[in-house]
């Protein structure tokens, strides 16, 4: 049995699904005003709540320390040191990565190919130990193409990579993503993952401006699973969220009590 | 009984003990954060505590007027007068030069008067019955400040005596000349290591200001994702220690793209802009235009620890100075359009139009 209450952002995704996002890309798109990070949170969340051990999240955070993230989950009912312990929460501080020596001359690439070795290495591993449904979270993608000093193209290899690492071992990857950083590129890499991805979460602030009881709007696209008839249309899903310690609540535009 | 303790509710922070142990100049925030202050009074309060430890605030300056260093002034006197040690890093020539300008606390008895007086001043006339209570108030806002020594008045018109920064730490560093930003890296590296992050006991809070780091007679200008790096890799060496970065830049010389870039990576991000001399629209528009100075927006406040956003009452605030003197921030007020209560402003209500009236009576 599934304790956890469904919400919205839940049903749209589809959590519903006995296999939600096994062998899926989902990517959340966030910009200045409004922060997309929550998300990351619920899913993490969700993960580790759900009744089947065999969830395992590998975490590469690049913008917060694990601190930040410990301290949030804990109050979201989940300790993140606890699961760490135990093996079901792989994190990879990536603070400093690309960033320590400059003076080695480390390329972007050499900088990446290591961090997808190290990645590569942790999933065979957890499949070994029969843990099934690995996911991989990236915090943020935008800092991951700092890391690699400005290069998209190893940033997209990367994300390539461990798209094939996906479809290979059926593990599912969660990427954060600013939208609005990619306002003035040609091609921007916002567009490629946009069709990489699965399910497409856009955080935005309120059409509206500022309010005090609603922190802003989700668009939920999901992608129809291949082989499945009934299912060929996107589903597109609009609501509001406003965001608690101790969870997240989501509702239809001017449906809030 | 619990009526007879002095706390009204078993879940009220115990504050004496909070305060107790600490040096001046820090203040436990929630979510296990310390805030240390940004040297401006109202900015602090509207930031709901100051800027807490280990977080990057952004400034963007307005590239035509210095609001910015205003910023920066203050919150490098503040760090001099709690004794924290200090990086400056700024295109000029000669950096050193700038701690020259730094203004110097005001003097804390005249503090309380010129509060006092300009509580009364913002009361309106009909409510003089309630005076007593908005004194009260400030008086106890007060002591408190001036108990704990958070956070100072800074007279703007009064230099630090050279002779003060003599037993300081304060570095300088001027990034005109140099041709990578690897060299500022390690400056604050090592700069930084001088103030670890120990949990439990804070001894002291470094504070690092860079100006106008994409400044373009700097050769590293140019670089975008160098800049970016050093941005991301500064970021990270404040999280693991006491201490906060303030940079400011001026946004219109980056690439679109590459100041969202910057913006995201803010913990606190704030904007300052000149307003136009004569503005004769604007001037009908706000109460108190005259003093004005220019207008700072809060677009991002930092979220450490914490997933739930801080939405505040207002996010554009009026910079005014006062008695040309202090450096103040208040909510704009917007000046009622039909002038035929203008008069109930006092000395400030001068900005509506009397002519208006004329031509809208009845």
């Amino acid at each position: 049995m599934d304790r956890m209450t469904s919400n919205l952002l839940d049903e749209a995704i589809g959590f519903d699904d006995p296999t939600p996002l096994i062998g899926r890309l989902l990517l959340v798109e966030d910009c200045v005003e409004t922060s997309g990070a929550f998300v990351l949170h619920h899913l993490l969340k969700r993960a580790f709540s759900s009744p089947h051990s065999s969830n395992v999240v590998i975490f590469l955070a690049f913008s917060q320390s694990f601190i930040h993230y410990d301290r949030i989950l804990r109050k979201l009912g989940c300790n993140l040191a606890a699961q760490r312990d135990s093996g079901r929460f792989v994190f990879f501080d990536m603070l400093t990565l690309g960033c320590s020596d400059r003076s080695g001359k480390e390329t972007g690439e050499g900088v990446l190919v290591g961090l997808y070795c190290k990645i590569q290495r942790a999933v065979h591993a957890l499949i070994q130990e029969n843990k099934k449904h690995v996911t991989i979270v990236i915090d943020d993608i935008s800092l991951l193409e700092v890391a690699a000093n400005g290069s998209s193209n190893h940033v997209l290899d990367f994300l390539h990579y461990c798209h094939t690492l996906l479809s290979e071992v059926g593990c599912s990857i969660i990427a954060l993503d600013h939208e609005d950083v990619y306002m003035d590129i040609e091609r921007p890499l916002s567009l490629q993952l946009e069709y990489l991805a699965d399910v497409l979460i856009k955080v935005g602030p309120l059409a509206t401006g500022i309010a005090k009881d609603v922190h802003g709007q989700l668009t939920v696209l999901n992608k129809p699973v291949e082989g499945l008839q009934d299912k060929l249309r996107n589903r597109v899903q609009n609501f509001q969220f406003y965001i608690k310690e101790n969870g997240t609540e989501f509702f239809y535009s001017g449906s809030r009590a | 009984m619990a009526a007879t303790k002095p706390r009204t509710s078993s879940f009220s922070r115990n504050f004496s003990s909070a305060h107790s142990s600490k040096t001046p100049g820090f203040k436990h925030g929630p979510n296990g954060t310390t805030f240390i202050s940004s040297g401006i009074p109202d900015l602090d309060k509207i930031l709901c505590g100051g800027f807490p430890l280990g977080s990057l605030v952004l400034v963007m300056e307005d590239a035509e007027a210095p609001h910015h260093m205003l910023l920066l002034r203050n919150f490098m006197s503040q760090g001099l007068v709690h004794d924290q040690p200090l990086l400056y890093a700024s295109p000029s020539r000669d950096p050193r030069g700038f701690l020259g300008t730094l203004p110097s606390p005001g003097a804390s008895k005249d503090d309380k008067s010129r509060d006092n007086s300009t509580e009364q001043e913002k009361g309106l006339r009909i409510a003089w019955q309630y005076k007593k209570y908005f004194g009260d108030d400030q008086e106890s806002a007060n002591a408190i400040d001036s108990k704990y020594e958070f956070c100072n008045d800074f007279d703007l018109r009064r230099p630090f005596d050279r002779h003060f920064f003599s037993g300081k730490h304060v570095e300088c560093v001027s990034i005109l000349d140099s041709s990578s930003l690897s060299t500022l890296r390690d400056r604050c590296a090592t700069f930084l290591s001088q103030v670890p992050r120990n949990d439990g006991n804070i001894s002291s809070g470094g504070r690092i200001a860079i100006q106008s780091l994409c400044a373009p007679q700097c050769d590293h200008s140019n670089m975008e994702w160098e800049m970016l790096s050093f941005l991301r890799s500064l970021k990270s060496m404040v999280r693991s220690s006491n201490a906060v970065a303030v940079v400011t830049f001026p946004p219109s010389l980056l690439l679109p793209s590459f100041s969202k870039r910057w913006q995201h990576m803010a913990d606190t991000l704030l904007s300052v802009r000149a307003i136009p001399d004569e503005d004769k629209e604007l001037a009908k528009l706000l109460t108190g235009y005259q003093d004005m100075v220019g207008l700072l927006n809060v677009h991002k406040v930092a979220q450490l620890n914490t997933q739930v956003p801080k939405i505040l009452e207002a996010t554009t605030f009026s910079i005014k100075l006062q008695k040309r003197r202090y450096l103040v921030l208040e909510c704009l007020n917007q000046a009622p359009v039909d002038a035929s209560s203008g008069s109930s402003y006092g000395s400030t209500g001068s900005c509506s139009g009397s002519s208006k009236t004329a031509s809208l009576e009845f």
